[in-house]
């Protein structure tokens, strides 16, 4: 099917008609061509997330492959990484593979499994990277997020090991002994509230001991959720000494402060948790400079009762998907290529995606776009959202941005917000 | 109940040295009927009760020299309204060193109305010893019984319409003696 | 009125202290025959226990009992708790018996504002995690009260496990705000960070008891617990003693009027020496007695009214 989008305007410049056509943008008229009225309408690259949680194998009653696929169409994304903490992990070629075909079976955005970096993210022993890598999955991104690849050693193996075939370690930092028992960011607040704390030492000295171990062996190093003004800081020295290193922050640590653990609800518990006004100018500030490369959800769907408890015994995490354009709008405003570039084109150069992150001006460019109505603002309600799971911290908040229309290679995945396949 | 907004007119009833008389009439109602107010005690029920039973025993020991014994007695957990209004702070019970058990005691309160506060002091009175009699002194009684009880000694009896309410105020708390009949004139 | 007691927080000068006046009034009706009041008649209080917590149940239990309320116990163990119901379903259970004031004791901080969104009657917190104790803080604050007889400007050291304790932190907050210059006495370790700046703005932070015990008017002695020697809180027991613990050496150094309180139970010979937990300077047993009149006052506020 080919689509005409009328006077839509790519990344803020003058409108213009823009044509697609066998799943790539064309550089001259289709004749019948669908037409969607783009007018007043922004087109990004569609977004790329590097850090999604989609549950499935094992969680299904939080999350699956499809209904993650739908909420990632509808926030605009063309491509998410599906962390590899599912039950089982996915530590071998088979469950990456079997996630690979799900997302694919969805058809709403390219799925793209990430690999465990340790057996059963045990932190023990190598999972089979290699296998991954070269299974049908093409595996590149590898990690142990929920966990910290904490033992030295082996994550300078780890480091190593995956220049074979070009991967890369995503790291949750959290030095796991200064984390015990920890519930919130430590600090005034959870002095206040009697939560143990997680002290922002703890991710800053794995980045800062990964940072040098991926300089000593040459290795690329991609950072998890950087929530810490500290962090930034190491990582800004990493790189002007031209270490390899990425970083992403997600939406939720760009805006939310850890006064909001007061009520004790656990909608507002993360891992790593929100933290204060300052951590969360300082990471602002990096996404603007270029130390964060990415902004990647983090979008980890709870089912209720993991969440309607007491604060210790809920599980940490939040949704993202369907409310993180809105808040990088609302943070940093129409900036389109800052956008593009942190949404889009950075995480798909970071985890090897080559159709996603495209010039949309270039004839030829695989049509993976979204369509964003910057002057439409919602109301977040979480019964709204196509995620299996209802825990959005933003629930009731007024939010700029609508996406209108998603097109994954040429085909519309959503089409007037609603997700059309 | 619904009590007259603080606008509303109202007359003054008893004031200054008229209360003292009220006050000195009940004192020697009291010597008379008790035979010189051996063996008694005066319980006044807090708030204005409480001066109320000291200025009693102090006329009744200027008139004939009789030490009576003073206490007070809180009524408010043992009010039958206490869910109808917001939580309502406590007033002191304090026996007199020598209690109660035996003794004829005098509950004194500033008015009577409905009865119930009365209800509840006899409650609370039966939870703190037995006593060998009980009897009521009420500065003003203004009608109204939603209970069968009567006071033993009336300083004034003022007739009101329910719609009135009746104000005492004491120079101990309130820094004059005065009763007002508020609302219902017109 | 309040409608919940979650956290010291939850009480401005005037109601902590309409609190302190309730409970005397409740302490001087407790000392005659009849224990009964009337006032509660037709409540139901439910005391729900996630933790073995026998004292601070019976203290509750005979408050609610005094009053006249219909006590519940539910407690987690040999109930439909162990069997991992959600504390939001045991909620809806209570709120179905017609709980009028659910009072909780838990292991995990913040239980009680939880269940404050479930239930529709008062919640009373009895002890979370390591949150805060308000009633402690109260009857402790009572005790302080009828001892040296005021509250503003005494100047009270905590001293102990600050960091992991209730009872401490609810002290700090009801303490200042009553008036009361705190002092935080323990080894940096269990010195919460910020401390001042989380609770109140006042609290002063000492690492050496020695310096704190001559300008005390009451020293707090709180329970440390053994465990927190593997978790490299403190070296040994021995050190810790020597360090922090209240014996009849320091005991001799304080001003004659000065108290030594604890919460209990408590590590006789670790945080406290025997002698000085027996000595007429000690008030730990009225803060058990008070802890009756305490509870009976903040249950009478909390649901004696409309």
């Amino acid at each position: 099917m080919a689509y005409l989008l009328k006077g839509v305007s790519i990344l803020g410049a003058a409108p213009v008609d823009l044509y697609i056509e066998k799943g790539v943008i064309s550089g001259k008229p289709v004749d019948g061509a669908t037409v969607v009225d783009a007018t007043g309408l922004i087109a990004l690259p569609g977004l790329v997330d590097v850090h999604t949680h989609l549950r499935e194998p094992g969680r299904e009653d939080a999350e699956t492959v499809e209904t993650g696929s739908r909420a990632a169409a509808l926030g605009g994304y063309t491509a998410v990484c599906a962390m590899a903490n599912t039950s089982p992990v996915a530590d071998t070629a088979g469950v990456v593979e079997q996630v690979w075909r799900l997302g694919r079976e969805a058809g709403l955005v390219d799925v793209q499994p990430i690999g465990a970096v340790t057996v059963g993210l045990a932190g023990k022993q190598m999972a089979e990277l290699g296998a991954m890598a070269t299974s049908a999955a093409n595996v590149r991104i590898f990690s142990d997020d929920g966990f910290c690849v904490a033992d030295p050693k082996l994550m300078r193996r780890a480091l190593e090991y995956v220049k074979a075939f070009d991967g890369v370690i995503a790291q949750h930092a959290e030095e796991p002994r200064l984390t015990e028992g920890a519930q919130m960011h430590e600090g005034e607040v959870s002095t206040r509230l009697g939560l143990t704390g997680w002290p922002a030492v703890a991710e800053e000295a794995i980045i800062a001991r990964d940072v040098l171990l991926a300089e000593h062996v040459g290795s690329r190093l991609h950072v998890c959720h950087v929530s810490t003004a500290g962090s930034v800081e190491v990582l800004r020295q990493a790189k002007a000494r031209g270490v390899r290193v990425t970083a992403e922050v997600t939406p939720h640590h760009l805006l939310l402060t850890d006064e909001l653990a007061a009520g004790y609800d656990p909608v507002f518990k993360v891992n790593p948790p929100l933290r204060t006004a300052s951590d969360v100018a300082a990471l602002r500030q990096a996404v603007l400079d270029g130390v964060i490369d990415v902004v990647a959800t983090d979008h980890a769907p709870h089912a209720v009762q993991d969440k309607e408890c007491e604060w210790s015994y809920a599980r940490p995490g939040m949704l993202g998907l369907e409310t993180a354009l809105p808040i990088v709008l609302s943070v940093f405003g129409p900036q389109w290529d800052l956008i593009a570039d942190r949404m889009s084109i950075a995480p798909a150069r970071i985890a090897g995606l080559d159709g996603h992150g495209g010039d949309l001006t270039q004839a030829g460019t695989p049509a993976n776009l979204t369509l964003v109505d910057p002057a439409a603002s919602w109301v977040v309600d979480p019964a709204g959202l196509a995620s299996r799971s209802r825990n959005t911290p933003y629930a009731g908040m007024t939010l700029p941005g609508r996406i209108v229309a998603t097109f994954l290679r040429g085909e519309a995945t959503v089409l007037d917000g609603k997700v059309a396949k | 109940m619904a009590q007259p907004r603080a606008d509303a007119p109202s007359k003054i009833i008893l004031e200054g040295s008229d209360l003292s008389r009220v006050v000195d009439r009940i004192a020697h109602q009291i010597l008379e009927k008790t035979s010189g107010a051996t063996g008694t005690v005066l319980l006044g029920i807090p708030t204005r009760g409480v001066p109320l039973a000291h200025r009693l025993a102090a006329r009744i020991h200027a008139f004939e020299g009789v030490d009576v014994p003073v206490g007070s007695l809180d009524i408010t957990l043992y009010r039958d309204d206490l869910r109808l209004q917001a939580t309502r702070a406590l007033g002191k019970t304090e026996l007199p060193p020598g209690g109660i058990d035996g003794l004829r005691v005098i509950l004194v309160d500033d008015v009577l109305f409905s009865g119930r506060s009365v209800r509840a002091a006899l409650d609370a009175l039966k939870d703190l010893g037995r006593p060998s009699s009980v009897q009521l002194a009420v500065l003003v009684d203004r009608g109204h019984r939603q209970l069968p009880i009567r006071a033993d000694y009336v300083g004034k009896n003022i007739p009101t319409a329910l719609s009135e309410s009746v104000k005492v105020t004491l120079t101990e708390i309130d820094g004059a003696d005065e009763v007002k009949l508020i609302g219902g004139l017109q | 009125m309040i409608k919940h007691l979650r956290s010291a927080a939850d009480l401005d000068a005037a109601t902590a202290t309409l609190i302190l006046d309730t409970a005397a009034e409740m302490a001087a009706l407790s000392g005659r025959e009849v224990k009964k009041l009337p006032a509660l008649r037709g409540r139901t209080v439910v005391n729900l226990f996630y933790e073995d917590s026998t004292r601070t149940r019976i203290s509750f239990e005979a408050a609610a009992k005094r009053l006249s309320a219909d006590v519940i116990n539910f407690s987690a163990k040999g109930s439909s708790v162990s069997k991992g119901e959600s504390l939001k379903d045991t909620a809806l259970t209570l709120q179905a018996m017609g709980a009028d004031a659910v009072v909780i004791r838990h292991p995990a901080s913040g239980a009680p504002h939880r269940l404050a969104n479930w239930v529709e009657g008062s919640v009373v917190n009895a002890g979370d995690g390591t949150h805060e104790h308000p009633t402690q803080a109260l009857l402790d604050a009572y005790t302080m009260r009828s001892r040296l007889g005021r509250l503003d400007g005494l100047r009270v050291a905590i001293v102990g496990d600050v960091l992991h304790s209730r009872v401490a932190r609810s002290n700090v907050l009801l303490l200042t705000t009553l008036g009361a210059q705190v002092t935080v006495v323990g080894p940096p370790t269990l010195i919460p960070l910020n401390v001042a700046a989380a609770l109140s703005a006042s609290t002063k932070v000492s690492y050496d008891l020695d310096s704190v015990i001559p300008d005390s008017d009451v020293v707090m002695m709180l329970r440390v617990q053994t465990e927190r020697m593997q978790d490299s809180y403190f070296p040994s027991s021995r050190e810790y003693s020597r360090r922090y613990g209240l014996d009849l050496r320091r005991m001799k150094q304080m001003q004659e009027h000065a108290i030594v309180m604890h919460p209990g139970p408590m590590n006789r010979g670790m945080e406290i020496a025997p002698e000085v937990a027996d000595s007429p300077r000690s008030t730990i047993v009225e803060q058990v007695a008070n802890g009756v009149s305490v509870r009976m006052a903040v249950l009478y506020l909390l649901l004696g009214g409309k």
